[in-house]
């Protein structure tokens, strides 16, 4: 190919792996506050007040129809202000964190109103409290048919973490733009940094697949 | 009532001073909207050319039509937008291949939400009943009519829910073309939180408006296009 230097790419294939072991991290760190914080908010829109539902509903939709990226610059710059300094690792778990929290919280709701009626009312019949029900009866219930959606989820936070770079997280994104800069090159790093997703995304994509049809046989759907 | 009133006026400062900004900020905000708006509208326009070329082609019989249709959609959607754009801005230039950052910006956005486009064209086109396709061989029409006048329509009118979440997406993604320094919203924010340091200030009233654009102009405006779409097919 045009100019391509092997020696360079060579050299630099060590940083980047590196690095790519930092932005699983990152997404595996956002995806598992996103998975509780989701709950969290799902579960909150199913209280018996109207307001709060209303409120957290709004708030998840002002989390989903925002840029991602203007969500990190906010909560890393805004802290400092008001005299809280968050490290750029903090800042971008809690904002990638709660940005896919917001989508994954519309995942289990629909995981949620897919748990037959019969279901609640058998709770009640059986005198179960209200943890108990969701945790042991309703929840189980509801992730199944969310995993479809949660897995595509992870796919995405794993591709949305180069956005952390601009706050300066040291992953993969980062690592090519420092090693692009230094060098003037920038046709090795941000080339392999492409094949670095697409050959940890579309395998992953992939096995979501197989373990989604695994747990529906598993369980004796469809 | 005096703690009240202090804290009356500590409000007002604050509330006072806010306006000050944006009176102040204001045209800077504006400006940045404006290109945003520019960018979401040509990547919008750019992502349905894309989305419909690669779904049709996806469908294709040709295996190599269906291939590079499946080669596009893979690599846009399997890798992040940020590493296209960086791509398409550092690395196509030594191709011989220059485009301006405005054009970077929209392109490499369009591109790549039009992988994610195609795949919502081929799932509506395969949701179009089975019976149409035969209703529309049986009375001869040629297969490039059968899909313009009989199946497009009708896969239009079914995809067009998820469409309106992906205009969404496809809003939030033009956010990234400040990273090349177009001067969008994100980017005026970026440049009125370093000289003013309100970031509180700078960076939520972007958001805001990110949220209204969203809330206000673009789902409104697919759910009125679902509406008039389905009262063409005497659906409504």
């Amino acid at each position: 190919m045009f100019d391509w230097r092997w020696d360079f790419a060579f050299e630099i294939l060590p940083r980047l792996l590196q690095a790519t072991l930092n932005t699983l991290a990152a997404a595996g760190i956002g995806y598992g506050i996103a998975v509780v914080l989701g709950l969290v908010f799902a579960l909150a829109q199913r209280t018996p007040s109207r307001f709060v539902t209303l409120v957290v509903r709004e708030c998840v939709e002002f989390i989903r129809s925002t840029p991602l990226v203007l969500q990190i610059f906010f909560v890393f710059f805004v802290g400092p202000q008001f005299g809280i300094r968050l490290s750029p690792w903090v800042a971008g778990m809690i904002a990638i964190g709660l940005h896919y929290s917001a989508y994954l919280s519309e995942v289990y709701r629909g995981g949620l109103e897919a748990v037959p009626k019969g279901q609640w009312e058998a709770c009640t019949a059986l005198n179960l409290s209200t943890t108990k029900t969701y945790f042991r009866v309703i929840i189980p219930q509801a992730l199944p048919p969310s995993l479809a959606g949660m897995g595509n989820y992870l796919v995405g936070i794993f591709k949305d973490t180069p956005m952390l770079s601009v706050i300066g997280v040291a992953e993969l994104m980062q690592a090519a733009n420092a090693i692009g800069g230094s060098n003037y090159r920038y046709l090795e790093p941000y080339t392999m940094v492409g094949i670095t997703f697409l050959a940890i995304s579309l395998p992953a994509a992939g096995l979501i697949k197989v373990f989604e049809a695994w747990v529906r046989k598993k369980l004796g759907m469809n | 009532m005096q703690p009240i009133l202090q804290l009356y006026e500590y409000w007002n400062d604050i509330h006072m001073s806010y306006l000050d900004f944006l009176s102040e900020q204001g045209p800077r905000f504006i400006d940045g909207t404006i290109m945003t708006a520019t960018q979401f509208f040509l990547s919008a326009i750019l992502a349905i050319m894309c989305a419909l070329t690669a779904g049709l082609m996806k469908l294709s019989s040709n295996r190599m039509i269906k291939g590079t249709a499946l080669v596009y959609i893979e690599i846009f959607r399997g890798t992040s937008l940020l590493v296209q754009l960086y791509w398409i801005f550092f690395v196509l230039p030594l191709f011989g291949l220059t485009l301006d950052k405005f054009y970077t910006g929209f392109v490499a956005v369009g591109l790549n939400l039009g992988a994610y486009g195609a795949e919502l064209v081929r799932g509506g086109i395969q949701s179009v009943p089975k019976g149409q396709w035969e209703a529309a061989y049986a009375i001869s029409m040629s297969p490039a009519k059968r899909m313009y006048r009989i199946i497009l329509p009708q896969a239009l009118l079914n995809m067009l829910p998820p469409w309106g979440n992906l205009m969404i997406e496809l809003l939030k993604a033009t956010a990234l073309v400040s990273l090349i320094s177009v001067t969008d919203l994100m980017f005026e924010a970026k440049q009125i939180n370093g000289s003013t340091f309100l970031s509180a200030q700078a960076f939520g009233t972007a958001l805001i408006i990110y949220y209204i654009f969203a809330r206000l102009v673009v789902t409104p405006f697919m759910r009125w296009l679902e509406r008039v779409m389905a009262r063409k097919m005497g659906r409504a």
